[in-house]
């Protein structure tokens, strides 16, 4: 047995591949279901019923997506130069406490002038947390996975200190929860009597411009350029580094952004559950997308519709909803693998080749 | 500072040193046996999940502890056999991997949890690995109070610091391991399959960390938490590095990293409400990440690190 890169690969392949991944990963998942006794057909009926079978279901959909979307572009944007950002969690929550900070009381401005503001020193503040790792990577080549990965752990120690500390709501009855966002801070609701708000508009903006920069721009083609061969594009005159920095203030402040956009949008205030992995779904996310900017929005809704459909559907049978973090991490290896069927044929007997 | 002196000078300081030290000792014994061999393996994180949760599982369903150390090492094992499995014949990319290993491991280990306890308000807890004080030595004072006075496994631990670093330097295999993660080449030409010492030792590495985190559920405590975990495969990664690959170095490394987390939890007694808690609870991540940027420079990483290899095509 051996293998055989491909020459040519269709486009028809390379969208096919998620969905191949999806499949196998719902077919391993099916054995964790049966496991519980509850029939499988049933069980995936339900978590599709929960995730896009009514008008409700699929605004909740929507506004789980949106955050991912945004995470997701953060780690595309980063993987696509290679820069191993795994710490989107801790920017999202450094973008939400910059967001609680300028929004709940001390700028009083009108919301034409406040909601952006909040907006943009939330991206702010998760792209200045990269950029440390970043520094840190290229001037002493330090890992970024594992400084990243450690910095999610202090920033949310961080954001428990603060909300138990300078930052605790008077009005929360003692929860360790901030004070509301202003009403001028507030990102409106896309769909009326809805969880659904703009923030969603946002991100999918955000996809296309991406993916602008990526086809259309200088700027794109050096990160593409810095994340296939550093060396090379140093020696074709690119700034390595100074590229690598600005995918780090790029991708952390997508991260940052969903953070903002949380709390401006949906939740209003801040606790220490803003965020059940959003950083950590973002990879996969980024990695089913196959880092590709538009494809993330289909990501991220599907991956969304498997945590929500998932709590639906533990509702009504004995399957632990944790279900969705299973499949979403299957999903995640069998995208690897099949990307790597994409990229190679598997050989299994006949005349080796050259 | 009297206070911290007659504090490092007693015995119940080291003891519990020891203690905190010992899933780090084998978190990072097994990430340092896989990067050896030339595999960073990111799933740690998961794979001491799944130990802690498979081996108290085991226990919790009437085995005895020992057996749940065993089905927490296969558990690992598995894990690694998958991680290995990616990465090594199919050179898959080891971040993106590793980190789908840790999300596989975490989600699989609350799923079966909850599977088998729908519903529980208090985790329900399990008879731990008691103290196990050898006799004579154990009363030597403070040096032998404290290094005799553990349960088994930290007696496990620091006799598998001697086994790698024996295997790693005195065997052929250990020769072994080390060509596949220096020069991969040079080791197929000596008639090493690459492929089998890498994965051999991603599965052995990764069944080191399981017990590692099995200790936190059979020992340390005597109950599954969620997020139990919290990090410490992650600190072990940087404990690799701040080892320079070296088992001993990887002993001290862990040993001097406890302390300090013991250090910390006393002191937060005595300073009290003066500092908030979560500053005490940072300093492991921040000390970890200066480690990790004072040791970098000069780090000696075997060089055929995260690069996979093909039998035939050149690097």
């Amino acid at each position: 047995m051996w293998l055989e890169p491909r020459e040519h690969v269709s486009v028809a392949v390379r969208v096919l591949a998620p969905v191949g991944a999806v499949v196998a990963a719902l077919a391993l998942c099916a054995v964790l279901i049966a496991w519980t006794g509850t029939g499988v057909v049933q069980a995936y009926g339900l978590l599709y019923q929960g995730a896009l079978g009514s008008q409700f279901a699929l605004a909740e959909t929507l506004t789980r997506a949106t955050p991912l979307m945004l995470t997701g572009l953060a780690v595309a944007v980063a993987f696509r130069a290679k820069l191993w950002n795994i710490g989107a969690e801790g920017q999202l929550y450094a973008g939400a406490l910059v967001a609680v900070l300028l929004g709940s009381g001390p700028l009083e401005l009108p919301a034409w002038a406040l909601l952006p503001i909040v907006l943009i020193g939330g991206a702010l503040a998760g792209s200045l947390l990269l950029v440390g790792p970043t520094v840190l990577k290229t001037r002493f080549g330090v890992d970024e996975v594992v400084t990243t990965l450690l910095l999610n752990f202090i920033v949310l120690l961080f954001v428990s200190m603060m909300l138990e500390g300078p930052l605790k709501d008077p009005m929360g009855m003692g929860w360790p929860q901030s004070a509301p966002v202003l009403p001028e801070a507030e990102l409106p609701k896309l769909v009326e009597r809805s969880r659904l708000h703009w923030g969603l508009v946002l991100a999918m903006a955000a996809s296309v411009v991406l993916w602008v920069m990526n086809t259309r721009t200088v700027w794109g083609y050096e990160i593409k350029a810095v994340g296939a061969n550093p060396r090379a594009a140093g020696f074709a005159g690119i700034a390595v580094n100074g590229v690598m920095l600005r995918v780090a203030l790029l991708s952390g402040g997508l991260a940052g952004l969903a953070g903002a956009a949380e709390i401006a949008g949906l939740r209003g205030y801040l606790t220490l559950d803003l965020s059940p992995g959003f950083g950590y779904s973002g990879i996969v996310v980024a990695m089913l997308a196959q880092l590709h900017p538009l494809a993330v929005v289909a990501a991220s809704v599907f991956v969304a519709g498997i945590f929500v459909g998932a709590d639906a559907m533990s509702r009504s049978v004995p399957v632990p909803n944790y279900i969705a973090d299973v499949l979403v991490a299957v999903s995640l290896l069998c995208i690897l693998v099949a990307g790597f069927l994409v990229r190679y044929r598997v050989r299994l007997s006949g005349v080796r080749a050259g | 500072m009297t206070d911290i002196l007659d504090l490092l000078a007693s015995a119940a300081f080291w003891t519990a040193t020891l203690r905190i030290a010992t899933p780090y000792i084998l978190g990072t014994l097994g990430e340092l046996v896989c990067e050896r061999a030339g595999v960073l393996n990111l799933g740690i994180e998961g794979i001491m999940t799944l130990g802690a949760m498979a081996g108290w599982m085991t226990v919790y369903q009437g085995g005895d502890l020992w057996t749940g150390v065993m089905v927490a090492a296969l558990a690992g094992g598995m894990l690694g056999l998958l991680h290995a499995l990616l990465t090594v014949p199919l050179g898959l990319s080891q971040h993106v991997t590793g980190i789908g290993v840790t999300l596989l491991g975490t989600s699989l280990s609350y799923y079966v949890y909850r599977m088998v306890l729908p519903q529980v308000s208090s985790p329900p807890t399990i008879e731990p690995f008691q103290p196990w004080a050898v006799p004579v030595l154990s009363e030597i004072p403070v040096i032998g109070q404290a290094l005799f006075n553990q349960t088994p496994l930290t007696y496990a631990a620091l006799a598998a610091v001697g086994l790698v670093a024996w295997v790693l330097y005195r065997t052929p295999l250990g020769l072994g391991v080390r060509m596949v993660g220096e020069n991969p080449a040079a080791a197929e030409a000596q008639g090493i399959s690459v492929t089998a010492v890498r994965m051999g030792a991603v599965v052995c590495g990764s069944a080191l960390m399981a017990v590692g985190g099995a200790f936190l559920t059979l020992s340390a405590f005597n109950a599954f938490f969620f997020n139990m975990i919290n990090g410490r495969g992650w600190i072990c990664i940087a404990l690799v590095v701040f080892a320079s690959w070296r088992p001993g170095k990887a002993l001290l490394g862990a040993v001097l990293f406890a302390a300090f987390d013991a250090l910390q939890l006393r002191l937060q007694q005595i300073v009290g409400p003066a500092l908030p808690y979560q500053v005490f609870l940072m300093l492991p991540y921040v000390l970890s990440i200066l480690a990790l940027v004072l040791m970098s420079r000069r780090a000696a990483y075997p060089r055929a690190l995260m690069i996979p290899f093909r039998k035939g095509e050149r690097h």
